[in-house]
């Protein structure tokens, strides 16, 4: 569904990206984990085609996306940024409403398909109460939900997602990768970035591990989850155990520590 | 149906379910009533002068003219000056001039992502303002002080605009102070251009940056209310890309809008408008700040609504203080000062009281 192939990116002189590649399949949820500063987000941001990489080929549902328009990019990848703020109080309804932009004609364009298709995408995720409520009083957890909804509304075949679990407290980062789960029955392919070593483990079908110099290794989470792949990542000050057959991943001096 | 108050957050209405969540009758509704004050406004406007005329008589004239009802050679000429060659332009050119400037001032803090932006914002009214004096001072170069305004009015912006642009991207923030230099570099000619004028071109130069509808003509309103409605109706159609660009470049290209071209027509068209405007009327201040967010607060910052209502917001206020810019007092009192002393108090109240709701 995604194919990334030998892609080369540098700012200026710098390096960020040298020759990367990984492949995720239809209806896989894959999390793409490193280290802050690895280039996660340039990488995603070069698949999203906002920045143009210097060598390589993105391929997303059988098109190169290197020719790829604006307008048809987001009829294939629909994209959840980090939660913010907009400068105006957009209505949680109108946000969601924006997704189906893409598939709009004429001069406002908005039928009552696309009125109904926000709705349910609305109604997937549980959040119809906040329909309403103008977005940027939201708490950080429910606005990046209505993000989600967003890309579902969008209706494309991969949803990609800025680090979608950073800002937010214990039980909305768990309501978030549930929420990316029902999603990926739906049988639509998720990206999302994480720093997270537990989270990505927990919920991913697959891993792809990022350190600055380039993709360390990538599979299954149990496969590539491992001491030595974090040791490598996190200069030795990691721990992996296991919690009735769940993995666990601890820093070494908690788990070193006499209880 | 319990789930209503789950988190403590209440449904405004329990009965409203599913795509009933999304109609906008009622915003409909609400331009429709701009519409209806803005037609009566005008038409008790027309009532309103130093001169008074009744109301039969006033009607009488423009139905004569309009060739509806009578004949134009049995209305006092006296009467068909004042209302058909004078007020009725005057009133037409205040509802595009309105018009125009409210609803680019929506384009303008759509586009930027700041609700604080004014039309004027890329130098377009210091640029205009050059050009008017320079027409004013120099008559016999530049002929005409409102097609010099214009010119330099669309020159500033262009300049603006090319000192911002960097490797194929504008960003917004050297685009507002491209538009500070661009636009303090006119404003030092302009007051070069005051210094040396004589008395009664210093008088004039003065007189038209407060700006006026004193001197509308029928040849104005010729000229302008085609360019400002066809740019309206664009700008309008725009109006649901510009949501989607006030969430940000990189989400509006996600969203399949391309940013950089979206930007470019409608700044284009919103200065154009602009230009159109101030160099007709001269600089008046504040309609298009005010009105988009006056728009906003009623009907909620969707700019499908906040254009067409900031169009007829504007339009409303401009025949409202221009009528009392001809009725105060026994002289003209220049438009400019009207809008400012009326409008700033507004302002004060939407930042004592609304600025947390509204601005985020």
């Amino acid at each position: 569904m995604l194919k990334v192939k030998n892609i080369h990116f540098n700012y200026g002189s710098s390096k960020i990206l040298n020759d990367l590649s990984f492949n995720v399949e239809e209806g896989q949820l894959c999390g793409l984990f490193g280290p802050n500063g690895c280039g996660k987000t340039t990488l995603f941001k070069c698949c999203m085609n906002f920045l143009k990489y210097h060598m390589g080929s993105v391929v997303m549902d059988g098109v190169d996306i290197k020719d790829c328009s604006i307008e048809d990019m987001a009829k294939i990848v629909a994209y959840v940024p980090q939660e913010h703020k907009p400068p105006f109080p957009y209505l949680v309804k109108e946000v969601v409403l924006m997704g189906r932009t893409p598939h709009l004609g004429g001069f406002f364009g908005i039928s009552r398909d696309d009125k109904e298709k926000a709705w349910n995408a609305l109604e997937l995720l549980d959040i119809a109460h906040l329909a309403n409520q103008p977005y940027n009083q939201l708490s950080g957890g429910q606005r990046q939900m209505v993000l989600i909804a967003r890309a579902i509304a969008q209706e494309t075949r991969i949803i990609f997602l800025d680090e979608p679990t950073s800002a937010l407290d214990f039980s909305n980062q768990m309501r978030i990768w549930d929420l990316m789960r029902k999603v990926k029955d739906q049988g639509i392919t998720i990206l999302a970035c994480s720093h997270d070593p537990n989270h990505v483990s927990w919920f991913c079908d697959k891993v792809v591990v990022m350190n600055r110099s380039g993709i360390l290794c990538q599979g299954p989470p149990h496969d590539v989850i491992t001491e030595s792949v974090l040791n490598d990542v996190y200069q030795d000050m990691c721990a992996v155990k296991s919690l009735d057959g769940i993995k666990m991943v601890l820093p070494r001096s908690v788990s070193n520590r006499v209880w | 149906m319990f789930e209503v108050f789950r988190k403590g957050i209440r449904l405004k209405d329990e009965c409203e379910t599913n795509i009933e969540t999304f109609s906008d009758m009622r915003k409909y509704g609400i331009l429709f009533i701009f519409f209806l004050i803005l037609f009566f406004a005008a038409a008790i406007a027309m009532i309103m002068g130093a001169y008074e005329i009744s109301f039969t008589d006033v009607y009488a004239t423009i139905l004569a003219n309009l060739g509806l009802y009578g004949d134009v050679s049995t209305v006092s000429k006296l009467h068909n000056t004042i209302i058909w060659n004078i007020r009725l332009p005057r009133i037409l050119l205040s509802i595009t001039v309105g018009a125009a400037l409210a609803s680019s001032g929506a384009v303008f803090q759509g586009c930027f992502r700041n609700p604080l932006v004014e039309p004027y914002i890329l130098g377009v009214s210091s640029g205009a303002a050059f050009g008017a004096a320079l027409g004013i001072v120099y008559p016999s170069v530049f002929s005409s002080v409102q097609i010099s305004a214009f010119i330099f009015g669309s020159l500033a912006v262009l300049a603006a605009y090319t000192l911002a642009r960097t490797r194929g991207q504008t960003p917004i923030v050297t685009l507002i102070l491209g538009g500070v230099i661009i636009g303090s570099i006119f404003s030092a000619l302009v007051s070069l251009l005051k210094y040396m004028a004589n008395d009664s071109a210093l008088r004039e130069i003065v007189f038209w940056l407060m700006g006026g509808f004193d001197y509308a003509t029928w040849q104005d309103v010729f000229v302008t209310v085609p360019i400002v409605f066809v740019s309206f109706l664009i700008m309008w159609m725009y109006s649901w890309k510009l949501n989607i660009l006030s969430m940000g470049d990189e989400e509006a290209k996600a969203l399949g809008v391309n940013p950089e071209k979206s930007k470019l027509v409608i700044i284009t068209i919103a200065t154009l408008v602009t230009a159109v405007a101030v160099s007709t009327v001269g600089i008046i201040a504040w309609v298009g700040l005010m009105m988009p967010h006056a728009a906003r607060m009623i009907l909620g910052p969707d700019n499908r609504f906040v254009i067409p209502s900031a169009a007829m917001l504007g339009s409303i206020y401009l025949i409202v203080c221009d009528t009392m810019a001809r009725t105060l007092t026994t002289s003209e009192i220049p438009v400019g000062i009207i809008t400012s002393i009326v409008g700033a108090p507004y302002l004060c109240y939407l930042l004592r009281n609304k600025g947390r709701s509204l601005l985020g």
